[in-house]
Formats: C-alpha cells, structure tokens, sequence
C-alpha cells in the first residue's frame, strides 16, 4: 500500500512560458531515462531482490521517484497553464495539443509514448543493479542536457535538486551491488 | 547530510506557530536521504539517532502545519475537519502552494 503526502519534495514554481522547454521537459516525464521508467523498473525488481536491505532501497528509491514524477508533471503543468493555444502552436507543440491539450501524458519529446520495453527487470540482483545504477547515470546526463536548455534559474533550480538525487541513488545503488556481490552465494562471473 | 539542508533544519524556529511548506520540505528531504542511506548501513547508530531526531522534529512540524492548512495525507494518516478538508486548494503542482 502507498500513502499520498500532498506536497512536493522541492518546491516548484515556473512563472514563464517558455515551452520549448516544456516540451524538452518531457524527456524526464514519458522519455527512456525518465522517471516513470525509474520508479516502475525499481518497483518490479525488488520482488526478486535477495536480501532485506536490497528490498528496502529499491522500495524507497523507486517511491522517491515517483515524487520526481510528480515534479517534472508539476513544471510542464505550470508552464502549459501560462501559455495561450496560439503561443503553444509557434512553439511546435500543436501536435501534443490535439492529443493531449494541456494534459499531462507519457510520452518524449518527439511524441513516442512510453512503453514497459524502455525498462528491464532479469530476476538477478547483480544484473538488475547493475542496469539500475545505468538507469541513474542516463538520467544525470538527461537532467544537465536540460539544464543546459535555459537560462530560466526557476526551471534551472528544480532540475539541479533532480540531477543531484540521481547521483545519491547511483551510489547507493553501487553499494548495494557491492554487498550482493560479497554474499557467498553469489554467481557473478568476470 | 547536505550541510545547507543541516544548517537550514538547524534554523527552524522552535514552537513557532507558523510553519511554512518549505521548512517541511527541508526536514522531510533529510529524512529520505538519511533513509536511504540506512537503507544500505542499518548498523550506523548515529544515523539512527539522527533520523530519529529528525523525526520528531518532522512531526511536530507537521501537526502545526496541518492545523492551520489541513491534512497532508489522507487514509488515516491525518485527522480531516468538517467539510472534508482533504479536498482544499492548493494542491502540490498549482503555483499556489509554491
């Protein structure tokens, strides 16, 4: 069971419209590398995780991010709220706008929508942190691409918090491999 | 820890009767991080202690909060007052509650 606390986990508030970089944003809501993909592969990967503490960190993470979720939503949401339809068909996403209006959906920037196949889960701890610690390196560069973006600091803010989190989840994921790894059951071959 | 995220629970005004969703913010991300890290080092006693201290300072934080903006979680978590209160604006992604 999970419990909603109505908050975010950094605070969010984007007075521009700068929509190209909405779209952008995308990247992290319904993209490959995106916080959807995290929390979903984490979330299914720790029924078969061996050790209580590896259950416990792949819960949590994968509950953290669905709070990244929640704020990558809540950045696309407050710009599409500022922005005219006339302002949102100059900057290119007339497309999203006639699937989607200025509704929240899963999918990048180049309008493909996620699919379970951007993620992975094999049953094995050591493979499975392994792709997870990937997963998190695929997302710090997704978040410094996009902060390269603009010069926005209100869109910039938000993403640095995002960026930074990805590197904590990284190494706690990193020492959970190695703990794996040093378990005298383990099977792993290099 | 973060040392601002340390330096800016350590500046929480005490009893106050005015909590803002930022202070909340700043110890509930502590919390999380801490939790992860035990997570992986459930032995580390002075994390213990640490999220345990946290913890009470959430809390109380909380309860001021809640009383003056209503619940922030529901199921259970949180006595509602009458009308439902859980329903009331702002909810997180509205620049309101920012």
């Amino acid at each position: 069971m999970w419990a909603y606390e109505k908050k975010l986990q950094y605070p969010v508030c984007i007075k521009s419209k700068d929509l190209k970089m909405a779209q952008l944003l995308l990247t992290q809501y319904g993209g490959p590398s995106g916080e959807l993909s995290a929390s979903l592969q984490y979330m299914t990967q720790r029924y078969s995780m061996p050790t209580a503490q590896t259950k416990a960190l792949l819960t949590d993470i994968a509950t953290e991010e669905m709070g990244h979720i929640e704020m990558i939503a809540t950045m696309v949401h407050q710009i599409f709220s500022n922005a005219t339809f006339a302002e949102i068909k100059a900057a290119g996403l007339d497309k999203y706008y006639v699937l989607h209006g200025k509704g929240l959906f899963y999918s990048d920037p180049n309008g493909y929508n996620w699919t379970a196949d951007y993620i992975s889960c094999k049953g094995d701890a050591v493979v499975d942190l392994t792709r997870d610690m990937a997963a998190e390196e695929e997302a710090r560069i997704s978040y410094e691409y996009l902060i390269n973006q603009t010069n926005d600091q209100s869109i910039i803010d938000p993403l640095v918090f995002l960026r930074e989190r990805e590197i904590v989840h990284y190494q706690r994921f990193g020492e959970a491999l190695v703990k794996v790894r040093d378990m005298p059951n383990c099977k792993f071959y290099m | 820890m973060n040392s601002q995220v340390k330096k800016n629970v350590k500046n929480l005004p005490k009893n106050s009767n005015c909590v803002t969703m930022l202070q909340l913010q700043q110890l509930s991300f502590a919390l999380v991080d801490l939790n992860l890290y035990l997570d992986n080092y459930p032995d580390n006693q002075q994390a213990v202690e640490d999220y345990n201290r946290l913890f009470k300072q959430y809390w109380e934080a909380k309860s001021v909060y809640e009383q003056a903006n209503g619940p922030l979680m529901n199921f259970g978590h949180c006595p509602v007052s009458y009308p439902f209160n859980w329903v009331n604006s702002p909810w997180p992604w509205e620049i309101a509650a920012n």
